[in-house]
């Protein structure tokens, strides 16, 4: 039962918690306002900063010099390619697991999830000399195997904690109508389980999206994701801040809004529903 | 046609054995309930006999095809489930043509079963809402209407009422009987609640731990239980069982008599205090105590007849309605 | 809860999930594993055979382990305690009733969602630069003297930029552990004269234990393996090596795979060890 709080007291809280909000989203607050200056601007003292005239130049110089189109495509294709592939093979293990559950199937899922704890450091090497013989080395198709790989054990978890919310009798009731396993699948699972999948993606297009061991080691200019475009910044030449901040706001905008769509689903999908 | 036979049917989960062998016959056009307390394999026989679980040795049979590897898709068998399951995002309509559409017929004949279908269980200012959107009642009907519109061998029930309310429950009780009327389809039905099983069935099988204690009619189990089992679990409110003195002078162990059929009046041989008594308007239960018979005997009287707790009162069987077990429980002849 | 047509169409659909896992969890570590036996240098005459626990010697031996072994216990405990600690207190905060708390949420959890290479170039440039730095003109208009943090406190600065990077996260966990705690709870203790404090304590961190060590256990598996931020702050000088990134240097940049190797196996272990935990507290939630 919810009681009726003192105003005062509710004021005083807005206020803590947004200064505390404000302060923490700062950094990202100021790389967009830093992005709209001209280089000349952007190093001055905050004050100045504020006051200085906006531009959108530095956009176009960063697309220019570092052609952030390329990049962010190839970041498009590697986290939704390794998503909607990790996808095609998640969705029938994850209804295995769900709806025919054997005494195997906790052991497979543990299993599952500690391959997610190998330190990827640990097995650097190996990957890179495989990726040289495959002819892997600097292309999306690699990345989009090796991030769907990492990423598979939380997208068979995040669908094996929604599928099991699916009540079992309905699909009973499917294939006493008639559907076989493939209709079933396809007309009853797939339709309810809708909410569950599209979470699901969202949270693993965002963690494909902000990999940065496997991306940086494995690519170089062809292939290269928007963690490799920006890495590029680096080792600075000259005046860069505006350049700079240009180059993250594209980064992060656009995972930044699908995060925030994705947040309820963050925590189950991170926590493999531990915490729900 | 729809005759289903079960064949020293068998099965067991794990080292769990849930049904022993079990020989069932259920005839063409019966309405036959499965009746017993839960855990006692009911509904894991009917899931036996929709093909969703395997039997684990023996033979289903329907209408006198070896069924017991063919799919649940393709017994031809529809079912109505205890949580109605209907399909969330789909709506009335595309819930009942579902299992059509997975039979592959053309869209003018899905339209037309479904119409039909919704005429008969009054759903068609319905058909394009979301099961989200009706009451128990209606998703109830909705569940029917889809197992009736493929025209089955036989039905399916497995605890349909058990999520309703009990003025619903009566009323949807009798609109499967009126079902069963027209359609003349087999039925099975299952479920803990005897009275359901009373009223609706042609015949009733009373199971107790995977075993079958008695098929019969629900006269037959009314006034001929087999055994002590079927003698409480049969009737509302159940039979007084006596032992002792009064059991052994008819050559008994355990006596049984109804509520019934004990009567009221002076000079007849029990007595006992009336602890409880249930006015129920038509009739009253007292539950009497310290009658020496057992704890507690129950009587009905008629309701105008006036008793509150602390009165004394005597009666006594209709001995042509007494009910005799020998020591293992099982009906003297 | 199913037929023998299922079992088996479940295991094949299981199959492909399986296999895949297995693989890429078995060919990369027996290469390892193989090696970390062998005096392997790409670039100065390739695989020179085998050298039985020779790297594994000389991986502790070397000078930079027991340092890159303290870096990496500094930066995960650090991190850990800074987000859990502000974690609660932030998630308590957000948990009373105020005016815009969607928007405040969404404020909080924004750095979890910047891809690490960035966060850590905008606070190494934008925030942490001692001439053009934010905190470096904030300092000077305080009239102190600006700090070159990354290199005079690269610890404390790195622990900082990845704290901001999970601080969102255990906030959000402890926040729905919150969210989920019964407030009949908290009245009926209210009822039986506990003050505040006394509930904090006595109700709400117990509710909170099981949220906290997934946080600790989650955090622990992902800050073992942090890279991006010290490659592209401080790439592993001013004592930020961690064992992680010395790995890293061992087999990429001094193109030392043998040693490297070694170097991954001792890393691969200490992961299984959190990961034993971390599976534990998985597996309960799974029976419940």
């Amino acid at each position: 039962m919810a009681r009726a709080v003192k105003t005062r007291r509710k004021a005083l809280n807005t206020a803590l918690a947004w200064a505390v909000g404000v302060l923490i989203f700062f950094p990202i607050l100021w790389v967009v306002v830093l992005s709209f200056k001209t280089e000349g601007d952007a190093i001055k003292t905050p004050l100045e900063v504020l006051t200085a005239p906006w531009t959108v130049e530095s956009y176009g110089v960063v697309q220019e010099r570092s052609d952030y189109v390329k990049h962010f495509f190839n970041s498009v294709v590697i986290s939704v390619g390794s998503t909607l592939l990790g996808l095609l093979v998640a969705v029938p293990a994850a209804w295995s697991m769900a709806f025919v559950p054997s005494k195997r199937t906790k052991d497979i899922l543990m299993w599952m999830l500690s391959t997610k704890m190998l330190p990827a450091v640990g097995v650097l090497y190996p990957i890179y000399l495989l990726f040289i013989q495959l002819g892997l080395l600097d292309t999306r198709l690699g990345l989009v195997v090796v991030l769907m790989l990492i990423n598979l054990p939380i997208i068979v978890w995040m669908l094996y904690t929604y599928f099991r919310e699916i009540p079992g009798e309905i699909l009973e009731a499917a294939r006493m109508d008639g559907a076989g396993l493939r209709e079933e699948i396809l007309y009853v699972l797939t339709p309810m389980a809708v909410p569950g999948m599209a979470s699901t993606v969202l949270l693993n297009v965002i963690l494909a999206w902000n990999e940065a061991f496997w991306t940086l080691n494995l690519t170089a200019a062809k292939a290269g994701p928007l963690t490799a475009f920006i890495a590029s910044y680096s080792s600075p030449e000259g005046l860069f801040y505006a350049k700079l901040s240009a180059a993250s706001t594209m980064a992060i905008a656009p995972i930044l809004i699908l995060g925030w769509f994705s947040q309820k689903q963050l925590v189950r999908g991170l926590t493999f529903g531990a915490v729900k | 046609m729809g005759r289903i036979v079960l064949d020293k049917v068998t099965k067991t989960f794990g080292n769990v054995e849930v049904i022993p062998p079990l020989d069932l016959t259920i005839e063409d056009g019966e309405f036959c309930v499965f009746v017993g307390p839960s855990g006692c394999g009911k509904s894991t026989l009917l899931r036996l006999i929709a093909g969703l679980e395997d039997v684990t040795s023996g033979r289903v049979l329907i209408d006198d095809t070896d069924a017991t590897e063919i799919p649940p898709a393709k017994r031809g068998l529809a079912m109505v489930f205890q949580s109605y399951a209907l399909y969330p995002h789909m709506t009335v309509r595309k819930n009942i043509a579902f299992p059509l559409r997975m039979a592959g017929l053309d869209q003018a004949e899905i339209d037309r079963r479904v119409e039909e279908a919704a005429k008969v269980l009054n759903l068609t200012d319905y058909l394009d809402r979301r099961p989200g959107q009706l009451s128990g009642g209606q998703r109830q009907r909705v569940a029917i209407g889809r197992a009736i519109v493929r025209e089955p061998k036989a039905f399916l029930f497995d605890e349909p009422l058990s999520n309703l309310d009990a003025a619903l429950r009566v009323g949807m009780r009798l609109e499967i009987s009126e079902l069963h009327n027209r359609l003349g389809t087999t039925m099975i039905y299952v479920t803990h609640d005897q009275v359901e099983a009373m009223t609706m069935a042609d015949k009733i099988v009373v199971l107790r731990a995977g075993n079958i204690e008695q098929v019969g009619s629900p006269l037959e189990l009314y006034e001929r239980p087999r055994n002590l089992f079927v003698a409480g679990f049969i009737g509302s409110p159940t039979m007084n069982f006596i032992t002792g003195p009064e059991a052994e002078k008819r050559g008994a162990a355990t006596l049984g008599i109804r509520p019934e059929h004990i009567r009221v009046g002076e000079g007849l041989p029990w007595s006992g205090i009336v602890g409880v008594a249930e006015h129920l308007g038509s009739d009253t239960f007292l539950h009497v105590h310290d009658t020496g018979l057992a704890e507690t005997i129950t009587v009905r009287v008629p309701g105008d007849v006036e008793f509150k707790h602390g009165d004394r009162v005597v009666f006594g069987p209709d001995e042509a309605k007494i009910h005799l077990f020998d020591a293992n429980g099982l009906r003297k002849p | 809860m199913a037929t023998r047509h299922s079992r088996s169409a479940a295991r094949l659909m299981m199959a492909p999930a399986v296999i895949l896992l297995l693989g890429w969890m078995l060919v990369p570590l027996t290469m390892t594993l193989w090696f970390s036996f062998r005096k392997y240098l790409p670039l100065r005459g390739g695989d020179l055979g085998w050298v039985g626990f020779e790297n594994y010697v000389r991986f502790v031996k070397s000078a930079s382990f027991w340092p890159s072994v303290q870096a990496t216990m500094t930066l995960v405990v650090g991190v850990l305690v800074i987000t859990v600690v502000v974690g609660i207190l932030l998630a308590l905060l957000l948990d009373q009733p105020m005016w815009g708390q969607g928007v405040v949420r969404i404020l909080v959890i924004a750095p979890f969602f910047v891809m690490p290479t960035v966060s850590a170039l905008v606070w190494k440039n934008l925030m942490l630069d001692p001439i053009n730095g934010f905190f470096g003109h904030l300092a000077r208009s305080l009239g102190l003297q600006p700090v070159d943090w990354l290199s005079q406190a690269s610890m404390p600065s790195i622990i900082m930029i990845v704290s901001w990077e999970w601080l969102p996260f255990a906030t959000l966990i402890l926040l729905t552990a919150f969210q989920s705690l019964d407030s009949e709870q908290l009245e009926a203790a209210e009822m039986d004269g506990a003050g505040p404090v006394a509930r904090f304590f006595y109700i709400m961190v117990p509710h909170l234990a099981r949220a906290i060590t997934v946080v600790i256990l989650i955090q622990t598996i992902f800050l073992l393996s942090i890279f991006a931020e010290i490659f592209v702050t401080t790439g592993g000088a001013f004592g930020t090596k961690t064992l992680t990134y010395l790995i890293y240097q061992r087999v990429l940049e001094s193109q030392n795979v043998g040693l490297g190797s070694a170097g991954g196996v001792y890393a691969i272990i200490l992961a299984n060890i959190v990961a034993i935990f971390l599976m534990r507290i998985v597996g309960k939630n799974l029976d419940a």
